[in-house]
C-alpha cells in the first residue's frame, strides 16, 4: 500500500510537470500580449515593464524561469491586478469557490444517493418515476437556469434568502449551493438506482434474503456498498469541477470566487493567473482522482490496489 | 471494521459539511424601504441636485461596481474603477465640483499663472494625510518625479505630462534625470510646476490621478507592497479605503476625519461589492442591497419608465467615420455631397430614445454636451451650436447631386460596426434609414468584434464605420485634435488646410487667449461638420441607472473619475 502510494504520487508530480509544460507553451501561442493593456507606455517603459515581467526574455529561458519559480511554490504576479501574487489572488478567491462547491458536492451526494436507493427499492412506483424525473430535470437543465430560477424566487419574490454577494455569512453560501447541487443529485441518484437494481438482483443478496436478513440490513450493508464504486469513480471529477468554481453561478451571485476570475484573466491574458488557477484547478483534480482510487479499496474489499498484497 | 472506516469517513464529510456552513461573517439583514414618498420629479436630469432634505442620523451607502480594483496606486492606475477610487480617497492639487469646474482642493487658493502661462505657482492648505502628517510640497514632486520614471511603468504619467510638464518627454524616454521635470518644492507649502507651452486646461488636469501626491517616506518604507492592500496606503481624501485585500471584489470606504474638509463630508462609511452582471444588480437593488444599479442593453429598455430611473450623458461620442481613401482609390465618400446627404439622412431622436433608450443622446456636433466649459463656465455647446441636422429632403438633393457629380445612379457601401446586441440593432435601424431616403443607395452590415475593427480601422479598409471617441482630459481639443490631416485617429484621409491651422492655432497663438480659442473650435467644429461632412455625429453616449430616492449629492464627472461621494448623503430613507 505504501509502495502504490508512494508510485503515485511521484506520478502525480510527473503529470503536474507536463500540464505546466503545456499550459506554458499552449499559453504562449494566445494573441496578444499582456502589455497590449498597457497601450499609453511608451517604448521605453514598455522595454522596462516587460523586463520586469520577465517577458522580453525567449520563451525557453522564461519557461525555465518559471518553472523555477513553480518549484519554489511561487506562482508570479499576476498583470491584471498590478504588482500582486498570484498566491494571494487565488488564496482570498478559492475559499468562496470551495465552501460552494464542497456544500453542493455533500448535499447533492447525500439527496442524490437517497432518492437513488428509494428509487431502485420501490421500482416502477411512484416514488421511482418521481426520482428519475428528478435526475432528469437535474441532468438536462443547466445550473445557471437553476440558479436564475432559485435567485428569482427564494430570494427576489419570497424574500427568504439573499439575492446575492457574499456578505450574509451561511445565508448567502444556501442558494448557489443548491444550485450547483443539482448536478451531483442528479448524477448520484441515476448511478445508484441502475446499481443498486443490478446488485439486489446478485446472487449474494438473494442469499442474504434467504437467510432473513433484514431488508434494511441488505440494502444498506450489502447492496449499498457495492452500488457506490461506479458513482465514486464519476463523483471524483465532479468534485474537482464544482470546487474550482462555476463562472456562471458565481457571476449570477456576485460571489468572488475563482471560476468567474479564471475566465477574466484568460481575456485579458494575465498570463501569471492564467498559469496558476490552470494548476490549482490540475492539483485539485489529481489530488480528488487519487483519493478516489484509494476510496475504491476502503469501500470495497475486493478491489486490491497493489496486486493483493497489502 | 471495513464499514466502521465507512461510517467514519460520512460523519467526517457530515462534520466537514457543519464546519463549512459555520463560516463567514453575519451581517444584519436590511430591509430597503422601497418606498418613502420623497420622490423628486427632477430626478432625471444630469447634474445631481443638492436636496434641501435632512441628512439622516445613519449616512451609510451601498454601491456596487463591475470590476474589482486593479491598482490604487495613483501612478499606475489606468481604469475607470480605479480611477474612481483614487478620486474619493486621495485628492489633488484640485478637484472637479459637483459642477465640474475644477476647483482648489489640496491647493488653498486658485493658482498663480505666470504672464506666459508657463509657470504655475500654488500654495498648499493645511492638509494632512490619513496618518496624520501634513501633506507638503515634497508628497507632489515626490509623485510626480515617480510617474515620469521610466522605471515605474506609469500608464498616464508620460502620457498626461510629455509635451506639456517641462522636460517630461525627455525623462519618459530615459534621457534625463527625473529630478530635472518642472516641479519643484519652493518650501513646504508651494510648488511652482513650469511647463514647455502653454496649457489651457492645466488646472483641470490637477484633478486627474495620476498628479496626486505620495508620501516619499512611506512609499519607500513599503517597497513592493505599497498600494497592495489598503492599510499599504495613505489617504488624504475626503475617505479612506478600508477591508480591501488588494484583489477582492470587495471594499468599504470610511470617512477620513483627518480630511481638511471633513465637515462637508457627510456619508460615515460606504460598502462597495463587484457585482459583474447587470441583471444581478438590479435584484440587489430591488431588494434593498444597493443604493444604485446601473441599467444596461435590455433592463435599460426593461426600466426606462421607472420613477427611480436617473439618466447620466457620459462623455463619449459616437459618429460615423466615412473614409475616403480605400485601397489606394478614392471611394464615393471622397464626394463631400454624398457624404452630407448620409449624414443628414437618418433620425438621431428616435435611435437615441427609441433603438438605444439607455440615456444616450442625439449629437448633432463631436464635443459632448456638459463637458468643456469657456472662462465663464458657460457650456462648449451653447457657443457651437448644432451642426448636420436631420432633413430628408436636403439629404435628397445632395444625394442627387453626388450621384451625378460620380457619374452613377447607384451605391453600395459598407458599414462597420460592432458585434453587441445594441450595435446590431443600431447597424440595422441605419441600413433602414439610409435606403429609405437615399435612392439608389444599398447598405452592407459588416459586424465586427472589437478588436477586428480596431485592425480594419488602423487598415483603413472599410466605408463607413461607427466609431466613437471619449476624453483624456477637459478640453475640446481633446476631440478636435483627432481629425488633423495624417492625425493618428483620422484614418480615413480626411484632410482640411484651414482646420488643422485653427487646431494649430489652438495650440500656439490662441493658447493664452482662451476667448479667441475657444471661437477658433468652434471654427474648426463648423468646418469638420457643416462644411466638409468628414464625419456625422450619431449619439452622446448615456447611462441609465436605478438610484434610490433618499440617495443624494452624488456627483458624476465628465473626465477621470466617475463620481464624487464627497458631497453625498442619505436624507429620508428611514
Amino acid at each position: 500500500m505504501v509502495k502504490y502510494i508512494g508510485k503515485r504520487i511521484i506520478y502525480m508530480f510527473i503529470t503536474m510537470f507536463l500540464i505546466a509544460t503545456a499550459t506554458f507553451f499552449l499559453m504562449q501561442t494566445l494573441p496578444g500580449s499582456p502589455i497590449a493593456s498597457y497601450s499609453k507606455l511608451n517604448d521605453t517603459q514598455k522595454a522596462i515593464v516587460e523586463k520586469k515581467y520577465g517577458i522580453d526574455k525567449p520563451t525557453p529561458v522564461q519557461y525555465a524561469i518559471y518553472m523555477k519559480n513553480l518549484a519554489k511554490g511561487d506562482l508570479g504576479t499576476s498583470f491584471a491586478f498590478k504588482g500582486k501574487s498570484v498566491n494571494d489572488l487565488l488564496a482570498s478567491r478559492i475559499k468562496p469557490s470551495f465552501i460552494l462547491g464542497a456544500q453542493a458536492m455533500v448535499f447533492g451526494t447525500i439527496i442524490g444517493i437517497l432518492l437513488g436507493m428509494l428509487a431502485a427499492l420501490r421500482q416502477n412506483t411512484f416514488w421511482d418515476y418521481g426520482s428519475t424525473f428528478l435526475a432528469i430535470l437535474g441532468t438536462s437543465i443547466p445550473s445557471f437556469v437553476f440558479a436564475a430560477l432559485l435567485q428569482y424566487y427564494v430570494a427576489s419574490q419570497w424574500h427568504l434568502l439573499p439575492v446575492g454577494l457574499w456578505n450574509d455569512g451561511w445565508k448567502s453560501s444556501i442558494l448557489p449551493s443548491l444550485a450547483l447541487a443539482m448536478g451531483p443529485l442528479a448524477l448520484s441518484a441515476r448511478f445508484i438506482r441502475t446499481e443498486m437494481i443490478e446488485v439486489m438482483s446478485s446472487d449474494y443478496i438473494t442469499l442474504a434474503k434467504a437467510k432473513g436478513a433484514n431488508k434494511f440490513e441488505i440494502a444498506f450493508k450489502h447492496a449499498f456498498r457495492n452500488a457506490l464504486i461506479p458513482l465514486v469513480t464519476v463523483l471524483g471529477p465532479v468534485a474537482a469541477g464544482l470546487v474550482t468554481g462555476s463562472l456562471v453561478v458565481e457571476k449570477i451571485f456576485a460571489i468572488p470566487g475563482i471560476g468567474e476570475q479564471f475566465v477574466s484573466s484568460i481575456m485579458v491574458n494575465d498570463f501569471a493567473t492564467i498559469m496558476g488557477t490552470t494548476l490549482f484547478f490540475s492539483a485539485f483534480l489529481i489530488v480528488v482522482i487519487f483519493i478516489v482510487d484509494i476510496l475504491y479499496g476502503v469501500i470495497d474489499p475486493r478491489i486490491r490496489l497493489a496486486g493483493g498484497k497489502s | 471494521m471495513k464499514n466502521t472506516k465507512w461510517l467514519l469517513l460520512m460523519a467526517m464529510t457530515l462534520v466537514l459539511s457543519i464546519f463549512l456552513a459555520a463560516c463567514g461573517g453575519s451581517d444584519k439583514k436590511e430591509e430597503g424601504s422601497k418606498d418613502d414618498g420623497n420622490k423628486d420629479e427632477g430626478s432625471a436630469t444630469e447634474t445631481p441636485k443638492k436636496e434641501d432634505g435632512e441628512p439622516d442620523a445613519e449616512q451609510i451607502l451601498n454601491l456596487d461596481e463591475l470590476a474589482a480594483i486593479p491598482s490604487v496606486d495613483s501612478a499606475i492606475v489606468e481604469d475607470a474603477v480605479g480611477f474612481n477610487v483614487l478620486n474619493n480617497v486621495n485628492e489633488g492639487l484640485y478637484r472637479l465640483n459637483a459642477e465640474n469646474i475644477a476647483e482648489p482642493a489640496m491647493a488653498a487658493e486658485e493658482a498663480v499663472v505666470s504672464e506666459d502661462g508657463l509657470t504655475y505657482t500654488f500654495k498648499l492648505r493645511d492638509a494632512k494625510w490619513s496618518d496624520g502628517s501634513a501633506v507638503t510640497a515634497d508628497d507632489f514632486v515626490f509623485a510626480w518625479q515617480r510617474a515620469i520614471d521610466p522605471d515605474t511603468g506609469s500608464p498616464y504619467g508620460p502620457f498626461m505630462m510629455s509635451g506639456s510638464v517641462k522636460n517630461a518627454t525627455a525623462i519618459s524616454e530615459g534621457k534625463m534625470d527625473k529630478k530635472e521635470l518642472g516641479i519643484v518644492a519652493k518650501d513646504e507649502k508651494t510648488i511652482e510646476v513650469t511647463l514647455e507651452r502653454p496649457v489651457p486646461y492645466f488646472l483641470s488636469l490637477m484633478s486627474f490621478g495620476t498628479f496626486y501626491p505620495q508620501k516619499e517616506e512611506f512609499v519607500t518604507e513599503k517597497g513592493d507592497a505599497y498600494a497592495t492592500n489598503s492599510e499599504n496606503l495613505l489617504y488624504n481624501g475626503p475617505f479612506v479605503l478600508t477591508e480591501w485585500d488588494g484583489t477582492g471584489d470587495s471594499w468599504v470606504y470610511k470617512k477620513n476625519d483627518n480630511y481638511w474638509d471633513a465637515e462637508n463630508v457627510k456619508l460615515t462609511q460606504i460598502n462597495v461589492n463587484v457585482v459583474k452582471d447587470p441583471a444581478t444588480g438590479v435584484k440587489l437593488y430591488e431588494d434593498g442591497k444597493l443604493d444604485r444599479a446601473a441599467l444596461t442593453g435590455d433592463l435599460a429598455m426593461q426600466y426606462q419608465d421607472d420613477p427611480e430611473v436617473v439618466k447620466q450623458p457620459d462623455t463619449a461620442v459616437y459618429y460615423f467615420k466615412f473614409n475616403q481613401l480605400k485601397g489606394g482609390k478614392e471611394t464615393p465618400l471622397a464626394n463631400v455631397n454624398i457624404r452630407k446627404a448620409i449624414a443628414k439622412s437618418f433620425q438621431k431622436e428616435d435611435l437615441a430614445d427609441v433603438v438605444l433608450a439607455n440615456g444616450s443622446l442625439p449629437a448633432y456636433y463631436l464635443v459632448p454636451k456638459d463637458f468643456a466649459y469657456d472662462e465663464n463656465k458657460k457650456d462648449f455647446r451653447e457657443l457651437s451650436g448644432n451642426h448636420l441636422e436631420y432633413n430628408v429632403d436636403e439629404a435628397k438633393d445632395l444625394w442627387k447631386k453626388g450621384l451625378d457629380e460620380l457619374g452613377v445612379d447607384s451605391l453600395e457601401l459598407e458599414i462597420l460596426g460592432g458585434d453587441t446586441e445594441t450595435s446590431k440593432k443600431m447597424d440595422e435601424y441605419f441600413k433602414s434609414q439610409l435606403e429609405t431616403n437615399l435612392e439608389g443607395l444599398t447598405i452592407k452590415l459588416k459586424e465586427v468584434p472589437f478588436a477586428v475593427r480596431l485592425e480594419l480601422d488602423s487598415a483603413q479598409d472599410y466605408d463607413i464605420q461607427v466609431s466613437g471617441w471619449g476624453p483624456d482630459f477637459q478640453d475640446p481639443i481633446s476631440f478636435l485634435d483627432l481629425f488633423v490631416t495624417d492625425g493618428t485617429n483620422n484614418l480615413m484621409s480626411y484632410s482640411n488646410k484651414e482646420y488643422d491651422q485653427l487646431i494649430a492655432d489652438s495650440k500656439g497663438d490662441l493658447a493664452l487667449k482662451p476667448e479667441e480659442r475657444y471661437e477658433a473650435f468652434a471654427k474648426a467644429e463648423k468646418i469638420l461638420l457643416d462644411d466638409e461632412a468628414a464625419i456625422a455625429p450619431i449619439y452622446q453616449k448615456g447611462e441609465i441607472f436605478l438610484e434610490k430616492p433618499y440617495f443624494k449629492g452624488l456627483a458624476s464627472h465628465p473626465f477621470g473619475a466617475d463620481y464624487s461621494f464627497k458631497w453625498a448623503y442619505i436624507s429620508g430613507k428611514e
